[in-house]
Formats: structure tokens, C-alpha cells, sequence
């Protein structure tokens, strides 16, 4: 790779060039040629993807200054291996969006509201990452959002999608003013904005917690971090499928990113405290996602509440790496950032996957509530098989990539013992329960939605003609897929190319290759202490899988026979007659439910002889919408209307006022003086 | 290359040993019961019978079942036996032992039983949903209480590897510990659950609206059944050799060990493996069924035993290496 040395910055600089130009042509185009839009963005998005990866290979550190951006900081960019995963991520998750999108159909299904936004926004999320100064960081960051909200509000004439466009749009300002303010408390007094700057003096505690605060609040609130999650179900499913693929597997990963520069990089030395937020709010963000999600009845509402449960994992995973690398645990800190970083990138992969999949289903059947779709396995195998390992996957299954970042977090929480502070000590089991009850959860809400949508007999007329997607979308949906296969085969090479950046973050990495049995075998700490190997598994499973199957075969008569389905001797042809959502959530939300939603049964049964039907009612609140969202926005409405007399005042009144205010302003400022 | 071929062959024992005795410890419990009920009771082999029986039927399979129906079954035994025989019996210096991770095994075993849930959602009866909606809701309780019970023997002994926790084990005198004896309730109580045994589920019945594991296993018939019936079989000797192998090691032949002490570790699991199959057959004709709803109150203190184990050993647990 020392061909790239030094060309990697100008390549990504050439590659947000590209994404812009394809942005300004759509926008100049009509409908049907917009096609060009995807061919074009997913040979970028390759580009870029090779030229990160030479980047994380090579460990680069190239930056570049314009002359224009704040003055005395110009506009700065940065290239590091930090930004260059990540970059990795992100258009890894444009290369597959961007295939999906060449299955459109050219007729009917591009917009002029759609891929003029698609490739701006594609830019703007690579340009978060290479952002090197606080001016050029919230600029990409608010263009981020924009371009985004664009494509949230694309289908505008859809009252839920506008409302998902009103509360995105809220939550993305009070984040980029949360952030704006984690940048002023950076730059400290002397306003030193570049990151350079900012990285050569330290905040004292006071400030730095604010930063810490705000920042969490900034970049947390993209990422989905409960309780500023409430947009993420909004708008993550208003957006067109390959979008939402793109915001949920990929956007709240820049988030993560904005995180990880600003508490590993920008803030300094990292202080044992720094961790509480992220554990704390990561280990409650896994359940409280899952719970919301396995009560849900929309296929994309689901994979958006799944996302904030993979936020919350990934919160913990760096909440870990700052408590071990601030209390000299270094070790235990590479196994925790590695568990952070290898998430971020599975958790992408497997989101994009079951969003476009999600997609799929949606163009098929016109349909993404649960109530409506099952049995599509028939109608699409293909997309079905694809959607069962991205669901195998993301319920942290093995030998599936989910699997690994969960096994290297698992291995960070047990080095909890060697905290030398006692709340961390204490933590540190409770964080274990809550991420093994989010597993379990996990596989619960996947079972659910896997199985209501693919399997068992179709619950609409649309669901029975459904027909499997376009080639190129299939080829998407492989793409990923495989890449979950082999994310989960070989996890420790991909740990052993992060390596130098774990150095460089926490202060250690795994041990390497040959640390192992097998070339392939992960290791945590050490081999005497903990291995998995997942090709070793992976091929005993296969293996006895095979062998048993044709044993059985041979010993077998071989004779199948099809016939009605038995249904205890009573099989109902009607498929109304099958479990539904909601009744296999039933007893999940009789279990959980009741504390976070309040979530009570009615039983109206009629006395006998009476002819009405019976009815099961339930009720259930979202405590979290209505006290953190609904309440102030009211409270906003109230005194709005309450003020609105002050509109329609004489201009006498209006004088009094303006003097009464100056008097107030001058004795303000003479006491403060 | 002789200790090569014979850590190899070890290791095969090991697999063909859990494969070949699961049915006859199923068997014991059986007859166990049977006695204890005053009945003569099917013998002890019937388990063996019954397996060679529906793989030689023939299959009736649901109009609309899909490929996903029929692979399942296979999927789920081998993830089974893998896990069964990752678990050390007789000797835990096998030549595979580095690969039997404690998290990857509570894993394989989820992955079974995802998968078993979704088959029985595949024909689309009600029944299937039922069963699979009911282990689902049992699973998001148990496999965090055998997570954190794992986690909590892994970090006594410093390793997440089995093996090395059973020679941790071995090599300790023996005392009571808090934190042990709250995860080993807890790990009873979970093998209860996941075993679909008594109070959680009764493996002998047929009544459509208590069952969780029949309900799921419905509209299997044939060899799929024999696969899916083998793997249930393999589970139950899986909880039982983990408990053995965390609680009561003694005897196992260590690593370092030769075929003498393997015929002697050999012995010992057989033994420990028989009278669990007989406790576990008085302790089901003891008790009575819980109500579905009632189970998540065993299980949820199933869960606060765990946590409080690990919590225990977090906290008195001296600073690992």
C-alpha cells in the first residue's frame, strides 16, 4: 500500500468531488435518467471503500488546510485511521445501497425528491469524518442532517412522514446546538478551533464534563441514545428503504465516530468517571430499544428500535474502553474498543441488510406491517434466506458477526474485578445482565419478525402475489449477507488489521494471530484465558450437520409425504387462524411491558346470552414520549398561545415595554459590574 | 503422532459418548418415574427404539411447509451435539477443549433454539406460534441467568474456557462458596426451563394449552422429528455434564491425563450422569406444573440468583492477571 502514501486525502477529497457533481447533475435531471445516480455512486462508493481501507491498513496521517473556513483556522481536514474505519463503514453501506438501488425501476421509482439528495448526503457523511477543525465538523455534521432530513421527507404527503421530518428536525438542531456548545467548551476561552488546537491544552473537570455532557447529548442524539432515541423510530422508516439502510446501519455510526474523536482524541487523557454516562445510559439504551421493539407492529419501526439497542451495545463497549484506559487497564481496554469497533462495522452490515431486505418485502407486498405480510418465504427464498442470517446475526448468534463483538464485550465486562473504584466494580456485573438480557431479547424480537413476515401462510392478499426482487437487489442483500458469514468466520483477522488503531485508541490490542491454536481462533487477553474459534465450530456444526442428514438418509425410507398440516387433528384453513405479532409478543409484554409501557389487558366478555362479540383491549403508554417529548412540547404550545396577546398591543404599550426592558438591562449590567 | 491419534480418538469418544448414552439417560429418568408412580414403565432402551423408528417412517410433511421446515431439524441437532460435546465428561484435556468458550457455548445453544422457534412459526398453525412465542418469552429469561452463571464460574476460575474451568474446580478444596451455590440454584432452575421439565413444561404431555416444547415439535414427523427428539435428548445430557463439570468435577481425568484416568473420569461421569437422570426423575413426579405466566416468577429469580452470584464474585473476586 505505500503506492497510496500521501494520495489517500486528495483520493477521498476526489471522491467527496464525485458524490457532489452526481448530487448537482440529478438535480439538473429528469425522471428517468436518474438512474445514473446508483451505477455512479456505487463505483465512488468502491473507490472510497479501497482507498479507507488502504488508509486503516496503512495507519495514515495526511491533512490538509483551504484558505477559507473560520478566520486564522481555515478550513481543515484530517485522514487518520480513526476516520478512515469509519469512512470504511460508511460507504461500505453506500456500496450496498447504491446496488440496491440499481434494481429502481426506472419508470416509476425515481423521484426528483430522492437522488439528487442521495449522493449530497453520501458526501456529507464522508466529510464528518475528515472534518479536522469545529467549523468544518458542525458544518458536514448540520449538512449531514439536512440533506438527510430531505430524504426523510421525501414522501411528504404521508402525515406520519411529516411528522417524522418535524421531530427529526427538532431533535437534529437541539443536537447541533449540544454540539456546538461540546466545541465552544473544547476551543476554552482563547477560541482555539482547529483540532490541533484543541488537542494541545487540556479542559479542567468542570468543563470537561460539560463537554463530555454535550457531546453526549450532540452526537448521542443522532446515534439514538435512549431518551434521545424518539426520532430515530420516526424517521428511520419514513425515509425510502435503501435510505433508511443508510441512517440506521451507517449515520449513526459518524455519530459514534463524533463520539469516539471527541472523548479518545479531543478531550484528553480520559478521567475513570467519563464512562458512567455510557455505561449507564448504554446498558439501559440495549433493553429499553429490544422492549420497545418487540412490542412493535411495523417491520422497519422494529429494525429502527433494534438500532437503538446496537447503539446502546456499542455505548457500553466504549463506555469499557474509557473506565480500563483511565484506570490503567489497558488490556482490558483494547478488548472493549475492539468489542465498540467491530460492532460499529457489524452493526452495519446487518442492519443495511434487513433494511433493504425490509425494502424488498415493501415494493413486493406494498406492505411493512406485521399484520399484513407471512409466508413470503415461498414467494422470495432468496431474500428470505439473506433476511434469516441478517436476523441470526444481529440476534448475536454464532458463528454470524454479531456474535463476535458480543463474545469481545462479554470478555471486557469479566475483567470488571480490577477495577480499583467500587461503583465501576459494582457496574460492571449489572452492564453483564443487561447486555445478556438484551441478547436474549434480541433473539425474541427476531424470532418475531422473521418468522411473522417470512414464515408460516400470508396474512394479505398482497403478501400471497409477492414476487422476488430485481437481481441487482438480490445481489445487495448477497453482498451483505456474506459478508456476515465472513465478518463472524474470521472476526480476529479483521481485530488484527484494527490492531494499531486500538493501540492508538486504548492503549493495547488482542493478541494477535498466532496468540491462538488456529490461525483464526479470537483471543481475548490470552489463550489460557479465553478463545473462540469460530471455523473450528462453524466446521464441527457443518460437518455433523451433513453427516447426520445423509446417515439419516441412507437409514431412512426417504418417503415424504405432503398433506394438511396436522393442527392437533383440527387444521383451520382460515390464515387468520395463525399466531400474529401481537399475539407472540403477548406474553413478552406481559412479562415487560407492564413497567415501561404500563401495558394493561381489557377483557370485555359478554354475559351469556348476550350477542356481542368479545374484545381484548390493550392499552399501553409510551411514559417516555409523554414526559420527555410531549410534555415541553405542550408546555412550548401553552405559552406560545398565552403569549400570542403580546401580537396585538398598542404602539403605546409597546414603548412602555422597550424603556421598562432598557432600565432592566442598565441596572442588570450595573450590579454585574 | 501415537498421542496425536489418541487425542483424536479421545475427542471422537467424547462426541460418539454423549450421542450414545443421551437417549438411555432420558430412558432412566423415564423409568424412574414410571416406578415411582407405581406403573412398569417402557425400558430403559425405548429411547432407542423410538429414535430408529421415526427416521425409518416416512415423513408427512404440511402442504406449505418450505425448505427452512425441513433443514431445520439437522441444524438443530449438530448445533446441539457440538454443544453437548464441547462440554467436558470424562477428561478435560481434549485436543478441541480450547473451543469450548463458555459465552460461544450459551450461544450455540440460543442458535438451536432460534431456530427450533422459527420452525414451528413455518406451517403456520396456531400451535406453533403458541410453543414458539412461550420459549421465546422463557428464553429472554433463561439465557441470561445461565450467562451470568457461566460468567460468574468463569471468573472464579480466570478463564472462559470450560475445560479450564473444570480443572480450576478439580484443583480447589472443597467448600461452600455463596456465589456457587446461588449459581448452581440458578443453573438448576435454568436447565429445568430449557430442558422443557418439570414446573416449566411437562415433556409427557399433550394438552394443547400448557405445552411450550410439544406445541413447537407438532408438525414434525418422521426423520425430522428423530433429529429434533435426538437433539432435545442430547440438551438434557448437555445441562446435566455442564453441572457435573462445574459443580462436581471429581474424578475427571485433567489434561495431562492418559487412557487410564479417562477410563476412571469414564466412570465417574457415568455414575454422576445416572444419578442425575434418577434425581431428576423423582423431582419431576414431586412437583406440580406452574401456570405459563407463574414460570416467569421462577425464572426471574432464577435470573436475581444468577445476578447475585455474579455480583457476589465480582466483588470478593481478587484482581485477575
Amino acid at each position: 500500500m505505500t503506492g497510496l502514501a500521501g494520495a489517500h486525502l486528495p483520493l477521498i477529497a476526489a471522491v467527496l468531488a464525485a458524490y457532489l457533481g452526481v448530487a448537482l447533475l440529478a438535480a439538473l435531471l429528469h425522471r428517468r435518467t436518474l438512474i445514473f445516480v446508483y451505477p455512479a455512486c456505487l463505483l465512488i462508493a468502491l473507490v472510497a471503500c479501497a482507498t479507507d481501507l488502504s488508509a486503516v491498513l496503512g495507519s495514515v496521517n495526511e491533512s490538509a488546510r483551504l484558505p477559507f473556513g473560520l478566520p486564522t483556522v481555515g478550513l481543515r481536514f484530517h485522514l487518520d485511521a480513526l476516520a478512515a474505519y469509519f469512512g470504511f463503514i460508511v460507504n461500505l453501506g453506500l456500496v450496498s445501497a447504491s446496488l440496491y438501488g440499481l434494481g429502481f425501476d426506472k419508470r416509476t421509482e425515481l423521484s426528483g425528491r430522492i437522488e439528487p439528495f442521495f449522493p449530497a448526503f453520501a458526501m456529507a457523511m464522508n466529510l464528518v469524518l475528515i472534518a479536522d477543525d469545529a467549523f468544518a465538523f458542525l458544518f458536514s455534521w448540520e449538512l449531514m442532517s439536512l440533506t438527510s432530513w430531505l430524504l426523510v421527507v421525501a414522501r411528504h404527503d404521508d402525515a406520519d412522514n411529516r411528522k417524522a421530518g418535524h421531530v427529526y428536525l427538532v431533535m437534529a438542531a437541539i443536537g447541533t446546538v449540544a454540539l456546538l456548545f461540546a466545541f465552544g467548551g473544547l476551543a476554552g476561552p482563547a477560541g482555539g478551533y482547529a483540532f490541533e488546537v484543541i488537542r494541545s491544552h487540556r479542559p479542567d473537570a468542570v468543563v470537561s464534563g460539560l463537554v463530555l455532557a454535550a457531546a453526549i447529548v450532540g452526537a448521542g442524539s443522532k446515534a439514538g441514545i435512549m431518551p434521545l432515541h424518539a426520532w430515530l423510530p420516526l424517521a428511520h422508516p419514513a425515509a425510502p428503504s435503501h435510505v433508511s439502510a443508510l441512517m440506521s446501519g451507517v449515520m449513526t455510526k459518524v455519530a459514534i465516530y463524533g463520539l469516539i474523536r471527541i472523548v479518545f482524541d479531543l478531550l484528553g487523557p480520559p478521567v475513570w468517571w467519563w464512562s458512567l454516562p455510557f455505561i449507564l445510559l448504554g446498558a439501559l439504551t440495549a433493553v429499553g430499544g429490544l422492549l420497545y421493539a418487540i412490542v412493535d407492529q411495523d417491520l422497519k419501526r422494529v429494525l429502527a428500535y433494534s438500532t437503538i439497542e446496537n447503539i446502546g451495545i456499542i455505548f457500553v463497549g466504549i463506555g469499557l474502553a474509557v473506565a480500563f484506559k483511565a484506570t490503567g487497564l489497558n488490556a482490558a481496554a483494547g478488548v472493549a474498543m475492539a468489542a465498540a469497533l467491530l460492532h460499529a462495522l457489524n452493526h452495519s452490515i446487518f442492519k443495511s441488510l434487513l433494511f433493504l431486505g425490509s425494502g424488498v418485502v415493501l415494493h413486493a407486498t406494498g406492505r411493512r406491517d406485521f399484520d399484513g405480510l407471512g409466508g413470503l418465504i415461498h414467494t422470495m427464498p432468496r431474500t428470505a434466506f439473506c433476511w434469516l442470517i441478517g436476523a441470526l446475526s444481529i440476534s448475536a448468534l454464532p458463528p454470524f458477526n454479531g456474535f463476535v463483538s458480543e463474545w469481545l464485550l462479554f470478555q471486557s465486562v469479566l475483567a470488571g474485578p480490577a477495577f480499583p473504584e467500587p461503583i465501576l466494580r459494582f457496574l460492571s456485573p449489572m452492564v453483564g445482565a443487561m447486555l445478556a438480557l438484551a441478547a436474549g431479547l434480541a433473539a425474541a424480537c427476531f424470532v418475531r419478525a422473521f418468522g411473522i413476515v417470512f414464515l408460516g401462510r400470508p396474512r394479505s392478499p398482497e403478501a400471497m402475489a409477492a414476487h422476488e426482487a430485481p437481481v441487482e437487489q438480490v445481489a445487495a442483500l448477497g453482498l451483505l449477507t456474506a459478508l456476515c458469514v465472513l465478518g463472524g468466520l474470521f472476526g480476529s483477522t479483521i481485530a488484527g488489521v484494527l490492531s494499531p488503531l486500538l493501540v492508538e485508541l486504548a492503549g493495547s490490542a488482542l493478541p494477535g494471530q498466532g496468540a491462538g491454536p488456529t490461525p483464526f481462533s479470537l483471543v481475548a487477553f490470552s489463550a489460557e484465558r479465553s478463545i473462540y474459534d469460530a471455523p473450528v465450530i462453524a466446521l464441527f456444526v457443518a460437518l455433523s450437520a451433513t453427516m447426520t442428514a445423509l446417515l439419516v438418509h441412507w437409514v431412512s425410507a426417504r418417503r415424504v409425504r405432503r398433506a394438511p398440516a396436522w393442527d392437533c387433528g383440527f387444521p383451520e384453513p382460515s390464515p387468520a387462524t395463525q399466531y400474529t405479532a401481537s399475539s407472540f409478543g403477548q406474553p413478552l409484554r406481559r412479562v415487560y411491558g407492564t413497567l415501561l409501557f404500563g401495558a394493561s389487558e381489557h377483557i370485555d366478555m359478554p354475559a351469556p346470552g348476550d350477542n356481542r362479540p368479545a374484545r381484548l383491549t390493550v392499552a399501553m403508554t409510551d411514559y417516555l414520549w409523554c414526559g420527555l417529548y410531549a410534555a415541553p412540547a405542550n408546555a412550548v404550545l401553552e405559552l406560545s398561545v398565552r403569549l400570542n396577546v403580546l401580537q396585538f398591543l398598542t404602539i403605546r404599550r409597546y414603548l412602555v415595554f422597550m424603556f421598562v426592558a432598557l432600565i432592566v438591562l442598565l441596572l442588570v449590567t450595573a450590579s454585574w459590574i | 503422532m501415537l498421542a496425536t491419534l489418541l487425542a483424536l480418538a479421545a475427542q471422537g469418544i467424547q462426541m460418539i459418548l454423549v450421542l450414545a448414552v443421551a437417549p438411555a439417560v432420558s430412558g432412566v429418568t423415564r423409568k424412574v418415574k414410571a416406578q415411582l408412580m407405581r406403573r412398569q414403565g417402557a425400558p430403559v432402551i425405548q429411547g432407542y427404539r423410538d429414535l430408529l423408528k421415526l427416521v425409518r417412517k416416512e415423513v408427512v410433511l404440511a402442504t406449505n411447509a418450505s425448505w427452512f421446515f425441513r433443514s431445520a431439524p439437522y441444524v438443530i441437532f449438530a448445533a446441539t451435539w457440538v454443544a453437548a460435546a464441547l462440554v467436558p465428561t470424562f477428561a478435560s484435556g481434549l485436543m478441541f477443549n480450547w473451543a469450548a468458550d463458555v459465552v460461544a457455548l450459551v450461544a450455540l445453544l440460543g442458535a438451536a433454539r432460534a431456530l427450533l422457534a422459527l420452525a414451528a412459526m413455518d406451517v403456520g398453525t396456531s400451535f406453533g406460534g403458541i410453543g414458539s412465542s412461550r420459549e421465546m418469552m422463557i428464553a429472554t429469561l433463561a439465557e441470561p441467568a445461565m450467562l451470568l452463571v457461566v460468567l460468574t464460574l468463569a471468573l472464579s476460575a480466570g478463564t472462559t474456557r470450560l475445560p479450564g474451568v473444570a480443572d480450576f474446580f478439580i484443583g480447589q478444596p472443597l467448600t461452600v462458596r455463596v456465589s456457587l451455590a446461588l449459581a448452581m440454584l440458578a443453573l438448576v432452575i435454568v436447565a429445568l426451563a430449557e430442558n422443557a421439565r418439570i414446573p416449566v413444561d411437562n415433556p409427557a404431555t399433550h394438552l394443547e394449552l400448557t405445552m411450550v416444547h410439544e406445541a413447537m415439535v407438532l408438525e414434525y414427523s418422521g426423520r425430522h422429528l428423530a433429529m429434533i427428539e435426538a437433539a432435545s435428548q442430547l440438551k438434557l445430557v448437555l445441562y446435566m455434564s455442564l453441572i457435573i463439570c462445574l459443580f462436581v468435577p471429581f474424578g475427571m481425568a485433567t489434561a495431562s491425563a492418559g487412557p487410564v484416568e479417562w477410563f476412571v473420569g469414564g466412570f465417574a461421569y457415568a455414575a454422576k450422569l445416572a444419578t442425575c437422570a434418577v434425581v431428576l426423575g423423582v423431582w419431576e413426579v414431586s412437583v406440580a406444573k406452574m401456570r405459563v405466566f407463574r414460570v416467569t416468577d421462577l425464572l426471574a429469580g432464577a435470573l436475581v440468583f444468577a445476578f447475585l452470584a455474579i455480583l457476589f464474585a465480582f466483588l470478593s473476586k481478587e484482581v485477575l492477571p
